[in-house]
């Protein structure tokens, strides 16, 4: 890997902006390929160069084969680097300090929000991203993507609620909420109330997590990180 | 995780070292680190990331060491039709092929 390469996709990951590294595997030549630019060793006929976009957008690294042209056509692998997944934690709660660090053990970016002063506190969360503003102001400033979870974990109406109308309407891949079965038939209603959506409401994963008898908050984080992990990589899961 | 491996072996790099950067490309059946896995390696035997559940690692060093030596890319293909089955074969019967490349 050229030099050149290196740095400008290091700098292209830290930026957070999407870039795909396309290596010959012939020659040893690289190119990176950006969603709106291209630049390096060697150019990209166009619908190659779609192939390796649609890759970086389904953020599926593997080979291609430039086949056309002959059958001992050139074999490229393509790298992708997509900004991290995030998680977006409602409640700077007991369970949310032991989630924090799993999420970002399993490759999430955390934020962590909660607008009562003495939760969400450096002392409490140390490293991690703290919002101090109301929930729903909150998820509206992360602008929530298709790459994004988000955990209520407040179980206060006033909190969760706000939260929840702007994740179900969001292209959030996960949306949980903590609960009780009893407390989560009082928030459907309530949300209906606001004007939710049957369809909206069946997207919320509650009780929160997958059932394997979670006691403890770190019991709970791991069951909801098990959960969110089965939403993203086993279709139809959890 | 994956995302400090470029960055390590960048910061190798800077202090000087030879280093060489090991990613998987292709898998066939079951195959313990999914395409895109990677790991760095530097002159003085410093590793960091994986390409398999620790059952070739070994002898990507090997080959790391060869690439930081010429400079040149290398693919090495492991599996249990590998005439190195009983050195290096994979336990869980898949096929991987990794790339290797200097980092300079």
């Amino acid at each position: 890997m050229k030099r050149d390469i290196t740095e400008r996709l290091l700098a292209a990951r830290k930026a957070g902006r999407p870039v795909a590294l396309v290596t010959d595997l012939g020659t040893g030549l690289q190119t990176l390929v950006y969603e709106d630019a291209i630049h390096g060793g060697f150019g990209l006929e166009d619908d190659l160069l779609e192939e390796v976009r649609e890759r970086l957008r389904q953020d599926r690294s593997g080979l291609v084969s430039d086949l056309e042209e002959d059958e001992d056509g050139v074999q490229l692998f393509v790298q992708t680097h997509n900004p991290p997944l995030r998680l977006l934690v409602v409640g700077a709660v007991h369970i949310a300090q032991a989630l924090a660090p799993l999420a970002a053990l399993t490759g999430y970016a955390v934020t962590v929000i909660d607008p009562r002063g003495s939760f969400a506190t450096e002392s409490r969360f140390p490293g991690v991203a703290l919002h101090e503003s109301w929930p729903d102001e909150a998820l509206s400033a992360l602008t929530i993507d298709n790459r994004t979870a988000v955990v209520t974990l407040t179980h206060d109406p006033k909190l969760d609620d706000p939260a929840l109308l702007v994740a179900l309407r969001s292209p959030a891949f996960y949306v949980g909420s903590l609960g009780s079965k009893r407390t989560h038939a009082k928030r459907l209603e309530r949300l209906k109330e606001q004007g939710v959506t049957d369809a909206e409401l069946a997207r919320i994963h509650a009780p929160v997590g997958l059932d394997i008898g979670a006691v403890t908050p770190a019991e709970i984080a791991l069951s909801v990180m098990a959960q969110i992990t089965a939403v993203r990589r086993k279709a139809g899961a959890a | 995780m994956r995302d400090d491996i470029l960055e390590q072996a960048a910061g190798w790099r800077a202090e000087g070292r030879k280093v060489a950067l090991a990613t998987v490309v292709a898998t066939w059946g079951s195959s313990p680190r999914p395409v895109g896995s990677q790991m760095a390696v530097d002159d003085a035997g410093s590793m960091i990331g994986s390409v398999s559940g620790g059952c070739i690692e070994g002898a990507v060093v090997h080959e790391a060491r060869k690439t930081m030596e010429d400079g040149e890319p290398r693919m090495i293909s492991f599996g249990v039709s590998n005439e190195m089955a009983w050195e290096v074969g994979l336990a869980c019967g898949g096929r991987v092929q990794v790339y290797v490349e200097a980092v300079e």
